[in-house]
């Protein structure tokens, strides 16, 4: 991540260069047309970032070698996605994809809880790609078609990938839905544990009613969603259990406890060493 | 008389020779990530490239390259621009890439698989022994673009360069 063109202006440097530089976007002609863009895209680049950090955690500590990578890879997918549509967030008001990764306190994140939620064991963090990677897939399926044209090309980009993280997801549903009495007994408790917070991500915001036909409206996903996720689960003989919604409203900056934690990790190198480069 | 080559085709030429750092044997334009060159009215030379996967590490380094590459030939001027539109797919590949990829033992991606309800898996082909006999070991390998398989027959394992359609 960079900031404008020097390469030591930029508070944490992972490595030069970069995929989409605030600069690149820039050229591009690209800034948000209003306030109500800027925070649309913020909210899907969090949920991406939110994510990718979490799986990360996953490295070197995944059931085998291959699921690592696996785990590794999906990360840094969802760390691109991150970094584009936050860059074109922060195009705004002048802010880089550092100042919003780093430099925002937790109430200022836009994340869903889900997004949050504690990898758990290994079936948690697939009942969590599962949910999530069906979410995603619907969305960005639907964003192609926004008429902002760089919400409309990330989303191009970022569904041939999520693509393959839905495809991981359902396989480890089916394998360990389908596979001993133990891996199913995890499988059930893993969605006890997430299924109260699949409510969140199709709640609507005055926001969508002002952005028809750039943004996606959530609730409108909400049945396909639904559907998708039931077939998968009744492929790999699971349910989705009957559980209340938890409260959450991560769009509006409240969070669950564990925001914090992650975020405490995540930004205390860049906020210890302001100006850092790798 | 001998007429010289068209300028843009000299700066095409010149970015072409840029490889990918993971795929060395590919170059930028035989993997299809290369989109245009071109030079503004300033006359700085600007490329434009497209990233395989949203988080590539790779396309730092080509960046890098690219201005090194262009200034060994007297351009100092010059700027990488990256487009996310139209997405790359393995479809920009060349086949000149994909022989290479191929003797240099990464199997190619094998064209667009039917895309419905049902995801069909084709054959991927041993670069070693060219056998069909293959099996997936890992979906995701050692770079975000490529797959883990194994080949029944020799039995070596092999990096796959993964169909994204």
């Amino acid at each position: 991540m960079e900031g404008s063109g020097d390469a030591t202006a930029s508070a944490t440097r992972i490595t030069p260069g970069n995929a989409l530089r605030p600069e690149d976007i820039a050229q591009q002609g690209d800034v948000p047309g209003d306030e109500n863009v800027a925070a649309y895209a913020l909210r899907l680049g969090d949920d991406a970032l939110i994510l990718a950090q979490r799986l990360s955690h996953w490295i070197s500590r995944a059931p085998e070698l291959e699921e690592d990578v696996a785990l590794g890879n999906i990360a840094l997918d969802q760390l691109g996605h991150a970094r584009s549509f936050l860059t074109y967030a922060g195009r705004f008001d002048g802010r880089t994809e550092d100042d919003l990764a780093y430099f925002r306190e937790e109430e200022e994140f836009r994340c869903l809880h889900l997004v949050e939620q504690p990898n758990g064991d290994f079936a948690v963090t697939i009942v969590r790609q599962l949910l999530l990677a069906v979410y995603q897939h619907l969305l960005y399926s639907r964003l192609v078609d926004s008429q902002d044209a760089t919400l409309s090309a990330i989303a191009a980009k970022a569904i041939k990938e999520v693509d393959y993280h839905l495809e991981h997801a359902r396989l480890w549903t089916l394998r360990l839905g389908r596979g001993t009495e133990e891996s199913a007994r995890r499988m059930r408790r893993a969605l006890e544990r997430l299924w109260p917070y699949t409510e969140e991500p199709f709640g609507d915001e005055p926001l969508h009613d002002e952005l028809d036909s750039i943004a996606v409206r959530p609730s409108s996903l909400r049945g396909e969603w639904e559907a998708r996720v039931q077939e998968i689960l009744a492929e790999a003989g699971l349910e989705a259990p009957q559980v209340a919604a938890a409260w959450c409203a991560g769009r509006s900056g409240e969070h669950s406890e564990h925001l914090g934690f992650l975020l405490a990790e995540m930004q205390s190198l860049a906020r210890k060493h302001p100006g850092a480069t790798w | 008389m001998i007429t010289s080559a068209p300028r843009s085709a000299v700066l095409h030429d010149i970015a072409s020779r840029v490889a990918d750092p993971e795929i060395p044997v590919l170059s930028i334009a035989d993997l299809g990530i290369l989109r245009k060159v071109t030079e503004d009215e300033h006359g700085t030379v600007v490329v434009t490239i497209t990233p395989t996967y949203s988080g590539c590490p790779a396309l730092d380094a080509i960046s890098q390259d690219l201005v090194t590459e262009f200034s060994r030939e007297g351009y100092e001027q010059v700027r990488v621009e990256t487009v996310l539109s139209p997405a790359w797919t393995t479809d920009w590949m060349t086949e000149e890439g994909r022989a290479k990829l191929e003797e240099y033992g990464i199997a190619p991606p094998t064209g667009t698989g039917h895309r419905g309800p049902v995801t069909v898996g084709m054959s991927v082909k041993c670069p070693l022994c060219h056998s069909l006999r293959t099996r997936e070991l890992a979906r995701f390998g050692s770079t975000s673009c490529k797959a883990l398989y194994a080949c029944r027959d020799c039995l070596e394992p092999f990096d796959y360069f993964k169909v994204l359609a």
